[in-house]
């Protein structure tokens, strides 16, 4: 029998980087707020140096990671396949604890282009509606770059971004990215240096005539006081980002710009271990009441709230509406409904770069995201796609985010995985390898999407999403296309080899393989009810007192890192809040 | 504010000298750390060879012989069994991801699916080393009148391509190539990995690549991009190579 909790004004999901927004936000606004986070606490101090520096315990076993015995996903190819569990992590990561996916992403601060919001009709003006092949999926999102660069500018304020601006209103600058949206104001922080691998990558790409600028990185370059009154410090290229809490507090993360000063409020509640299973609703189903959640001891709670504040992991996101019943399931035969539409991910393809022992790549001085450099010629639509026949794109970046050995270890093409012969290779080429990479989008499809499994569960007995997705013929097109001209790249760097990971025609999605943790879409944002889930606030059109944030928005995925995106989505979602609903409860966009 | 452990960043900059990261472990990470004894191998102070805790003498046998194929001792620098492979390995069986925690191991258990659909098999890393040691070495000793340990090594090495591959046909395990991927990933593990989990003795595959280990901080060389880095690694704890 669940114990019945005194009432709050807002309850809040999950305590990563969305749900740490919300929280303070309006905490900010005198609300009395709950964090439920089913995960543990932990603040800068789980990340001293040097326990912090361990491959084995957080690059291999992810402790930062969700234990998948306790909770995790299935998968299938297609929609006549029976779906089988995600059993190890490999391709994605899957968060847990506070701070979630924030505490070990690489910092890659990236905005989206300004066609990345219009993108369908965008690419409907200047390719015509056949030029998409008939069961992709894409739509626009409800804002544009314009309306929205005021809260990625608050984010990166938030993390003190480090970057070389390209574009400060209107006016281009050299250095930065040429394609860049129109910014108001530069960076926070000046990028790092670059690393060695990225200055050979920069020099070639330089004399094959693109524009090579530093990755806008929430790896904090100068000391860092944000909007919080929170500090970050400079980062050391230490070399352990992704899959490590930083114990610099230089990378952003709500540990190091949002819980110092979120913790203090007397109006705030945090409880971990607080595992959250539905969202109550209304006899009439059109208002949530509140939230059950099960505590570590199994212990069942309703908490009551007047606002209730979805911002777990993407996926997680998902599963909570269809449990919850809020909002109509997709349903992929007829394309209607749209709670779990739209999942994508995104398409990598990487270059080992192998130098002679007179190059001294120094592979293990990196950041997460600095020091690393970027070409952005061939993402987004900054090209003309017209001859090429496909959407979409990737950026290509060159440097290198660490040396560790397990994980970063790279030998030249044709040396086999084992023996003497791997053994010599890792110890001739670690110290003299960089990398060149293409990091690009994934369209929605008819048939990539979430539901629950049948058969599986999680340890609370909650079903499992089940992610039924496979690659489509645009994405081999593109990622070949974007590929190729990495290789020119590659090839002008001048290296003795080189070695490629690329994903062909034929090639299935492989989980065994990591590329991104960017899993997107299922709880979409649109202009119209019928085929999304929030409005551009966030907000449910079916319960409006139900505001959903993280990557679960995303129509389509882009070809740039999503947490820009999504902090900057969140933000706008967080001052409408403040500013508009809790003055006069109730829809934000009249559908 | 609800949660007492929570401590200002003020507070922590002031109290940080004083602070001991061992108290800050996560419990359910606390299982990966070295025990002493641990710590007194890793040091090569300890004067009887590992036992080992979990394997038996057979597997023991098989795990020592395999682990320094895939690793082999040579004049590059050590191999697995000299640097602590096999001893990692046996301290990792006994740890939460030995068991079992890291991985959904929920069935049904659905093994004719596609590869790229990842590991299906209803095997912990316990499991499955204690299920394929036994089979290899019966099929070794059907095929070559020897147990794996007892074999020449490019027989040895014959064995092990295949389990790579995938074709060597086991009594039990049904997909002989899952075990090759978690042999072959706990060996490079054990070889690399921070010598406090028992193997990479002495730091000396990291002395062998170059790596600097847990020395992370390279404010002093941010801006000498193209000259080697000068300093040996370190370990987490304080061991200096």
């Amino acid at each position: 029998m669940a114990t019945t909790l005194k009432p709050v004004d807002v309850v809040v999901i999950g305590l990563g980087w969305t749900g740490s927004i919300l929280a303070m936000e309006l905490a900010l606004a005198g609300q009395k707020v709950v964090a439920l986070e089913r995960g543990a606490y932990r603040d800068t101090t789980d990340f001293d140096y040097p326990q912090a520096a361990d491959e084995l315990r957080y690059g291999i076993r992810g402790d930062l990671f969700q234990r998948l015995s306790t909770d995790t996903v299935s998968i299938r190819h297609d929609m006549d396949s029976v779906a089988v569990p995600y059993r190890q992590l490999n391709a994605f990561l899957l968060p847990n604890n506070v701070g979630g996916a924030g505490v070990h992403w690489n910092g890659e601060h990236w905005r989206p282009s300004p066609e990345d919001l219009n993108f369908l009709s965008h690419n409907v003006e200047r390719y015509g509606k056949k030029f998409l092949p008939e069961d992709m999926t894409i739509q626009d999102y409800p804002v544009s770059y314009d309306e929205l660069e005021p809260y990625l500018d608050e984010f990166e304020r938030l993390c003190g971004t480090a970057g070389t601006a390209g574009n400060i209103n209107g006016t281009l600058h050299d250095g930065g990215n040429p394609y860049e949206g129109r910014r108001t104001r530069d960076y926070p922080t000046p990028a790092l240096p670059h690393t060695e691998g990225a200055l050979r990558f920069a020099k070639a790409a330089k004399e094959l005539g693109y524009s090579p600028f530093p990755q806008p990185s929430a790896n904090c370059s100068v000391p860092w006081t944000n909007q919080y009154g929170v500090r970050l410090g400079p980062c050391n290229l230490c070399g352990f980002c992704e899959r490590y809490g930083c114990y610099l507090y230089s990378k952003g993360s709500p540990q190091t710009t949002i819980l110092p000063a979120l913790m203090q409020k007397p109006n705030f509640e945090m409880r971990t271990h607080s595992n959250v299973t539905k969202i109550n609703l209304s006899a009439d189903g059109k208002r949530a009441t509140g939230v059950t959640y099960v505590d570590a001891s199994g212990k069942e709670f309703i908490q009551p709230a007047e606002l209730v504040i979805l911002s777990s992991f993407q996926i997680n996101n998902v599963r909570m509406m269809l449990v919850s019943g809020i909002g109509k399931p997709y349903d992929p035969k007829t394309g209607e409904g749209v709670i779990g539409k739209n999942f994508a991910y995104q398409m990598m393809s990487e270059f080992g770069v192998f130098y002679d022992k007179d190059v001294a790549i120094n592979p293990f001085i990196g950041a997460g995201s600095g020091g690393q450099a970027i070409i952005d010629d061939f993402n987004a639509d900054h090209f003309d796609h017209g001859p090429y026949g496909f959407v979409g794109g990737a950026y290509i970046l060159g440097g290198t985010t660490g040396g560790r050995p397990l994980q970063q270890l790279n030998v030249p093409p044709g040396v086999p995985a084992w023996g003497a012969e791997w053994k010599k290779a890792a110890k001739d080429h670690y110290l003299h390898t960089t990398r060149v990479q293409t990091h690009g989008s994934v369209m929605a499809y008819r048939g990539a999407y979430i539901d629950l499994d049948p058969t599986y569960r999680n340890a609370l007995g909650v079903p499992l999403a089940r992610i039924t997705f496979d690659w489509h013929d645009n994405e081999y097109k593109m990622t070949k296309f974007v590929t190729e001209k990495a290789r020119q790249i590659v090839e002008k760097m001048n290296p003795k080899a080189y070695s490629l990971t690329m994903r062909k025609p034929g090639d299935h999605f492989n989980t065994r393989q990591y590329q991104t943790t960017h899993i997107t879409g299922g709880v979409i944002t649109g202009a119209d009810p019928r085929t999304s889930a929030v409005n551009r606030y966030g907000q449910s059109w079916d319960v409006p007192n139900l505001f959903v944030f993280g990557a679960s928005a995303f129509p389509q995925n882009l070809g740039y890192n999503p947490t820009g995106l999504i902090g900057g989505l969140t933000y706008m979602g967080a001052h409408a809040i403040r500013d508009q609903y809790l003055k006069a409860p109730g829809p934000l966009v009249q559908a | 504010m609800s949660i007492e452990s929570f401590r200002s960043r003020r507070t922590f900059l002031k109290q940080a000298i004083s602070v001991v990261p061992s108290v800050t472990l996560l419990a359910s990470a606390s299982e990966l750390v070295m025990s002493k004894g641990a710590q007194a191998a890793s040091n090569g102070r300890s004067a009887t060879p590992y036992q080992p805790t979990f394997f038996t003498p057979a597997e023991w046998a098989f795990l020592n012989a395999a682990t320094d194929r895939l690793i082999p001792p040579n004049a590059d620098g050590p191999g697995a069994v000299e640097a602590g492979v096999p001893e990692f390995i046996d301290r990792q069986m006994e740890s939460g991801y030995g068991h079992g925690e890291f991985w959904y191991m929920s069935g049904p258990f659905v093994t004719d699916v596609d590869m790229t659909l990842g590991y299906q098999l209803n095997y912990t890393p316990r499991d499955l080393y204690r299920a394929a040691i036994a089979d290899i070495d019966k099929v070794c000793t059907d095929t070559h009148g020897h147990p794996f340990h007892e074999l020449d090594g490019s027989t040895q090495d014959e064995v092990l391509t295949s389990l790579q591959k995938g074709t060597l046909a086991l009594p039990h395990v049904v997909k002989s190539g899952e075990f090759f991927i978690q042999l072959l990933a706990n060996t490079k593990e054990g070889y690399f990995a921070d010598p406090m989990y028992g193997g990479n003795k002495h730091m000396g595959s990291w002395k062998m690549i170059g790596f600097t280990g847990a020395r992370a901080d390279f404010t002093d060389w941010m801006n000498k991009q193209g000259q080697v880095y000068p300093l040996g690694p370190v370990s987490v704890l304080g061991e200096k190579g």
